[in-house]
């Protein structure tokens, strides 16, 4: 086998879950192929690793920020397929915009070919919604750095557990008002400040009210003015690792991004096929489709191609200057909890 | 490259997180892989000749092996050499520890001090790292795995044997290998590997256990496991040397009364003990991290200080 197909091309290839492969067994000799003498099967070790990360499951967090009435919920429960948004748990059309940004977080277990995923949608009603709006991002950064607060203390732990939960927000989705001009203050402020601590992906909402010239101009004008203000929105570009991920996260951060998109739970019948949308009395606006929007184009970013990425960024740089600061910080880190016996069990 | 325009030949419901093994698998492709393999056990058992065989490599090029008069005073010492090994585009970093001297001298009492500081040493080193500022690129220098070689020639464990694995098997994997197992016939390998279990039994050694096959394998992988987990202590033969045998080339030794493949089988369980090492490399290592190292750092936490 050559050398491992790009992640766009494995992406396509997994269209339809593959069947559980067989496991390489390299115990009998292949045959009387003298090269095959020669084989060890270190490869299989990495297929060793994917069938385990297959049966651990994952956990992912993500986080929705925006005004209300963006269609955050919405979208996330178009990109999960599933009603896992604060929109089916309870939550009423009609409630009173809360009088400071509430933080709720809410869990669901959902399974895929095999992979389960402990997905945390964590959404942030009353941001950007009041008269003044000054600070409103503070109770979002406080959430964000508890949980990395969380996890060291827990790593820290004399007898720590196997697998630290993850509550770290991994991937942040700030949604930007499709006004057609340009970025609001409040964009500005809160994406500066965020950008340093977790991984911020900005999307323009309701990307249905813009012809597609429109479309195109606004998305200029936006890329602009963040890099005017030095907003580094994921993928970061000084986290790119070589120069396969360089080529490909600098198209998306030139071209792509910031992604225009239309969520919907909604399905219709259009030419013979089942497909979701909003339905208007000039047309069916079709949510996969990429001649609409670019719901699909934000959805294998985050989902089928760098969902791992999301993850390893926010452990291996966002935590970690967490944790540096915590160390270098009067009082250094959190003192260690006395062994419990409950602690002392999971360690055997 | 676009993904495709309409998402038409998917089934409705799939999102696509499935594909987060394939996103695993591609970035542990890149990174590589890590293992270091601690060898130990008297000279002349063929431990080299061993290492050399399992990854087709000569870890040793330069070696020269002291005669007795030597060995007298000799210390155990600790060497490690390290080689990459690449195949199918997955690169094995591989770290083989080497503990020559042991069992040499005539008085053996401190023979495994230096290799018990030297596994201590890696556990320190890696609390430490794990505990500073730039974590980023910590080394793993742990010791995943140590092969035990037993003598063929005796009669089971000696009590140096017994001794040592005692005293490093809650610090690291310890997997039991009955060396030059050429020099036995098969129903003697089977007396001897007995023995040898009721031993490590009845003096409460652990040896690395193989876990078992998970339920959703499918039959030929649950074979191989319980085929693998009956044949420990593994009897081994190594060899570099390629002979020719029954008309192809087989690495082998050859004696005028025919030749031992160390690939086949029926000859010895080498296939057995590389297969065990390469499918078990992942698990060896969580192992080490979850349990033996995890211990050494509530310990060491413990006793105070950082």
């Amino acid at each position: 086998a050559g050398p491992v197909d790009s992640k766009n091309e494995a992406a396509m290839s997994e269209l339809v879950p593959e069947p559980r492969q067989k496991p390489v067994v390299p115990m009998k000799p292949m045959g009387i192929n003298a090269n095959l003498l020669g084989y060890i099967g270190i490869d299989t070790i990495i297929e060793q690793m994917r069938k385990k990360t297959m049966k651990t499951g994952f956990d992912f967090n993500i986080m929705v920020v925006g005004q209300s009435g963006l269609g955050k919920s919405t979208l996330v429960n178009t990109l999960f397929k599933s009603q896992v948004s604060r929109k089916s748990s309870g939550w009423n059309r009609e409630e009173k915009i809360p009088k400071t940004v509430e933080i709720k977080a809410i869990g669901h277990v959902i399974e895929e070919g095999g992979v389960k995923m402990k997905l945390t949608v964590i959404d942030t009603p009353g941001f950007g919604d009041q008269i003044n709006n000054e600070n409103c991002w503070e109770p979002i950064e406080k959430y964000i750095n508890e949980q990395y607060e969380k996890f060291l203390k827990e790593e820290v732990n004399i007898a720590r557990k196997k697998r630290i939960p993850d509550t770290r927000v991994h991937c942040c989705l700030y949604f930007i008002s499709p006004t057609g001009h340009s970025l609001r203050p409040l964009d500005l402020e809160f994406m500066k400040h965020l950008s340093k601590v977790v991984n911020i992906i900005p999307v323009i909402a309701k990307a249905d009210t813009m012809t597609l010239e429109e479309k195109t101009e606004f998305k200029q004008r936006v890329r602009k003015e963040l890099e005017v203000n030095g907003i580094e929105f994921y993928p970061q570009k000084e986290f790119d690792e070589d120069l396969e991920d360089k080529t490909e996260n600098d198209k998306i951060r030139q071209e792509s991004m910031p992604f225009a998109v239309v969520g919907s739970d909604k399905e219709y019948q259009v030419n013979g096929k089942r497909v979701l949308g909003r339905k208007t009395p000039w047309g069916i606006i079709e949510v996969e489709n990429l001649t609409h929007c670019e719901f699909a184009l934000l959805r294998d970013f985050v989902i089928r191609t760098h969902l791992q990425d999301l993850k390893e960024v926010t452990h291996n740089i966002h935590y970690e200057t967490y944790r540096a600061k915590r160390l270098n910080d009067n009082g250094g880190l959190p003192p260690m909890t006395v062994e419990t016996e409950e602690n002392h069990e999971s360690n055997l | 490259q676009q993904p495709a325009q309409f998402t038409n030949p998917e089934t409705p419901g799939y999102v696509g997180f499935a594909n987060l093994p394939n996103q695993v698998h591609r970035k542990s492709v890149k990174k590589g892989f890590e293992f270091t393999l601690m060898v130990v056990g008297e000279s002349g058992l063929g431990k080299s000749t061993l290492i050399n065989s399992l990854f087709l490599t000569d870890l040793y090029p330069e070696r020269v092996i002291p005669g007795a008069a030597e060995k007298i005073e000799r210390t155990v010492q600790i060497e490690a050499s390290t080689v990459e090994i690449e195949e199918r585009g997955v690169k094995l970093r591989l770290t083989v520890v080497d503990t020559p001297g042991y069992g040499d001298a005539i008085n053996c009492r401190d023979c495994f001090k230096t290799i018990i500081s030297y596994i201590d040493e890696q556990f320190e080193r890696y609390l430490h790292d794990e505990s500073g500022l730039n974590r980023r690129h910590i080394i793993d220098n742990r010791v995943h795995c140590c092969f035990y070689f037993i003598s063929p020639f005796g009669h089971g464990l000696k009590p140096l044997d017994v001794e040592f694995m005692k005293a490093i098997h809650n610090k690291v994997n310890i997997v039991p290998v009955i060396a030059k197992a050429d020099t036995l016939s098969l129903k003697e390998r089977e007396r001897l590997k007995k023995r040898i279990l009721d031993e490590i039994e009845e003096h409460g050694i652990k040896i690395y256990h193989l876990p078992d096959a998970e339920s959703d394998e499918d039959e030929d992988f649950k074979e191989q496991t319980r085929l693998l987990k009956d044949s420990i202590p593994f009897c081994v033969v190594g060899s570099n040397q390629l002979i020719e045998a029954k008309g192809k080339k087989v690495r082998g030794r050859l004696y005028p009364w025919g030749v031992v493949e160390v690939e086949n089988p029926e000859h010895n369980d080498f296939l057995k003990l590389r297969t065990m090492l390469i499918t078990h490399m992942q698990d060896l290592q969580e192992v080490t991290q979850d349990l033996h190292y995890e211990n050494f750092r509530s310990e060491r936490l413990k006793r105070g200080g950082r």
